[in-house]
């Protein structure tokens, strides 16, 4: 039983009466601010890993590719001269063929130059394509892209993501490649080791690894591979074409907005990085989304708990309410009672899950492993941030609060006249 | 609007009906009217179900009438909102139950100081001075720091009638008050009783069937049937 001197005289006179309560339903009240804890503690584990990783792969993609890729293709298709001719007209084409020209975007070192002028924007032409890497018996389909070393490195941080060899080896061997650490793994090549490039268009060059790098995205690691733009026109027995440009911004909220600016002046398709991650940041959203359905889910049991606590007390309680009435306390003040019993619960609750979050994201950061998803890292990636405490604390205690209100106005509806003539 | 009562009067009811509603509804009090003068104790008796209770919760305001009015301090309490009744139970009312209601999580004199901090008009120091001082006044000076259930009944209810009288009140409504207790402790409460009214100045209003003690008070109402007999 609750049983101290000084300290029911020095609180606030609702505060030590909700006290008293909760104490003398200690097993009970022990419970329900548990299962606020986990709560508060799972949320707080569970968003700091899942926006670990979200921002880990946000920075990596941010960091690694290009802002904003624009490419020889066009979102829609062009309109063919009888849908034209009859634009309101039902009109089926079939077995349209694309013409036979030499793909590329148009002009170029045009738009190349413009978009130079451009403030706080870098570009740097590629061409790119697939081919094929022979090393003896083993063959890898990948894609290559040609660059001019001297201004990628202006666009993408290759040069820094390369662990051995490099970027200016391009230029200084005849035939240069770099690989992704993931290409060269599954070939079995080492650096100074040369291959066969293959291209569609039935052109073999022999080529030699001259730097391998590892960016920490896996599908970047496991399929590109770079060398000269000369080579890979070569390769691609397209002279002179250029089929996308590698933009990259200082400001990279900017991706977006500029992207669309030109795409409608160009009319060449080009996509942010936002756009190029589609679909891993929509997985995102319903990851949170599952996250915050499970914490819901954690919460609803923990206010459960509450409401059967504080019903408990008000239902035991029923003679103290009386004469608390009978004594002056009017139903507003009776329903703060055990309003801030609810509300206590949620606070003790939340501070213990504190501890316990803190704990778990601990724990999850003394683990050592090697994980391959979206990206490459060694362990989970935590995201540590106050405004996940906020918020699970703040969530935890409205939750708290709320499960009280139906108790609490059951017993400051109770009128005590019932009570005191029962007995 | 009928005319204020004499300030002589700490609590007066007029015409106090109370019907309960219902297929055939049930007349609890019907058109009482009294008035109970600073100081003077009187008691109420009457059969069980004679109304006398009803009388009581409908003078301290824990029950709403259904016809006439009560009058506490020259004041028409009838279209009071709720939250002053309770402000004016805490400041003008004290009561006292056949059962003790003292909270069993909180000290004697955390019991008695309740009321004090509740009305807020005295510093934590006078608080548990004034608190102090009433239990001694009623022979509890050992008592104070112990909690209800190591008290026996009559110390119990001295407790609760120093809890009543905490925020000095106007008038205190006992409700049986001795109905638990031996006629020793019975005697002694209505003593203490005795010496309220007439040290106190409080007006009292004692629900009894005790005839012998009901003898003791300065006026006797015998009620039947919810009606005050002559």
């Amino acid at each position: 039983m609750f049983r101290t001197k000084a300290k029911a005289m020095t609180l606030p006179l609702e505060l030590s009466i909700a006290l008293s309560h909760l104490l003398h339903r200690r097993r009970q009240t022990l419970i329900s601010v548990l299962g606020v804890a986990m709560g508060v503690g799972f949320f707080i584990g569970i968003s700091s890993l899942m926006q670990g990783f979200q921002h880990y792969f946000v920075e990596k993609v941010i960091d690694v590719q290009p802002h904003i890729l624009m490419k020889d293709e066009f979102r829609v298709p062009e309109a063919q001269p009888v849908e034209r001719e009859f634009s309101s007209a039902a009109i089926e084409l079939g077995g349209v063929k694309p013409r036979d020209e030499v793909r590329g975007i148009r002009g170029a070192r045009r738009i190349l130059a413009e978009i130079r002028q451009m403030p706080g924007v870098h570009v740097a032409p590629t061409m790119a394509g697939q081919v094929l890497l022979r090393y003896g018996a083993k063959s890898v389909s990948v894609s290559i892209s040609g660059i001019e070393p001297a201004l990628d490195r202006r666009v993408t941080n290759l040069e820094r993501d390369l662990t051995e060899g490099a970027l200016d080896n391009l230029y200084t061997a005849g035939n240069g490649i770099i690989l992704g650490v993931g290409v060269a793994n599954k070939a079995g090549v080492g650096m100074g080791d040369t291959l066969s490039v293959i291209s569609p268009q039935g052109v073999v060059l022999k080529m030699k690894v001259v730097g391998i790098f590892s960016s920490g995205i896996t599908t970047m690691d496991n399929y590109d591979t770079y060398i000269l733009l000369k080579k890979a026109q070569i390769l691609h027995n397209r002279p002179n074409v250029i089929n996308r440009l590698r933009i990259r911004l200082d400001d990279v909220e900017q991706a977006e907005s500029l992207a669309r600016k030109l795409e409608d002046r160009y009319g060449y398709r080009a996509e942010s990085w936002k756009e190029a991650s589609k679909n891993v940041l929509g997985i995102f959203v319903i990851q949170n989304g599952i996250m915050y359905s499970t914490v819901s889910a954690i919460l609803i049991v923990a206010c459960f708990g509450i409401f059967n606590v504080i019903s408990t007390v008000v239902f035991e309680k029923t003679r103290d309410i009386a004469i608390l009435k009978s004594m002056g306390f009017s139903e507003g003040d009776i329903r703060r009672i055990f309003l801030i019993e609810g509300l206590l619960a949620g606070l003790v609750g939340s501070v213990l899950g504190w501890l316990l979050g803190w704990g778990i994201v601990e724990l999850l950061a003394s683990i050592r492993f090697q994980m391959e998803g979206f990206v490459r890292t060694e362990g989970f990636v935590l995201y540590r941030t106050p405004i996940q405490y906020a918020l699970g604390a703040l969530v935890a205690s409205a939750s708290a609060i709320l499960a009280s209100w139906l108790p609490a106005r059951r017993a400051a509806r109770l009128n005590p006249v019932d009570i005191v003539r029962g007995l | 609007m009928a005319a204020s009562p004499a300030p002589t009067l700490a609590i007066e009811a007029r015409g106090l009906s109370r019907v309960l509603p219902g297929p055939v509804p049930v007349t609890l009090v019907d058109d009482v009217s009294l008035g109970i003068a600073k100081g003077e104790m009187v008691a109420i008796t009457g059969a069980s179900g004679s109304g006398k209770s009803s009388l009581l919760y409908l003078l301290g305001l824990l029950d709403t009438p259904t016809g006439g009015s009560v009058w506490i301090d020259g004041r028409d309490m009838a279209r009071l909102p709720p939250a002053e009744m309770a402000a004016v139970r805490l400041a003008r009312l004290g009561f006292v139950f056949q059962f003790h209601f003292l909270l069993p999580e909180f000290s004697v004199l955390d019991n008695v100081t309740l009321p004090i901090r509740k009305l807020g008009r005295l510093s934590a120091g006078e608080v548990q001075a004034r608190g102090e001082a009433l239990l001694v006044d009623l022979g509890l000076a050992d008592h104070m720091r112990k909690f209800p259930d190591q008290l026996s009944g009559g110390q119990r209810q001295r407790v609760a009638i120093a809890r009543a009288l905490a925020n000095d009140p106007l008038i205190v409504l006992a409700d049986e008050p001795t109905g638990n207790l031996d006629s020793r402790n019975a005697r002694a409460v209505f003593d203490i009783f005795i010496r309220l009214a007439h040290e106190h100045k409080c007006a009292l209003a004692i629900v009894t069937h005790e005839h012998n003690l009901a003898d003791l008070a300065d006026r006797r109402l015998v009620m039947a049937d919810g009606r005050l007999e002559a």
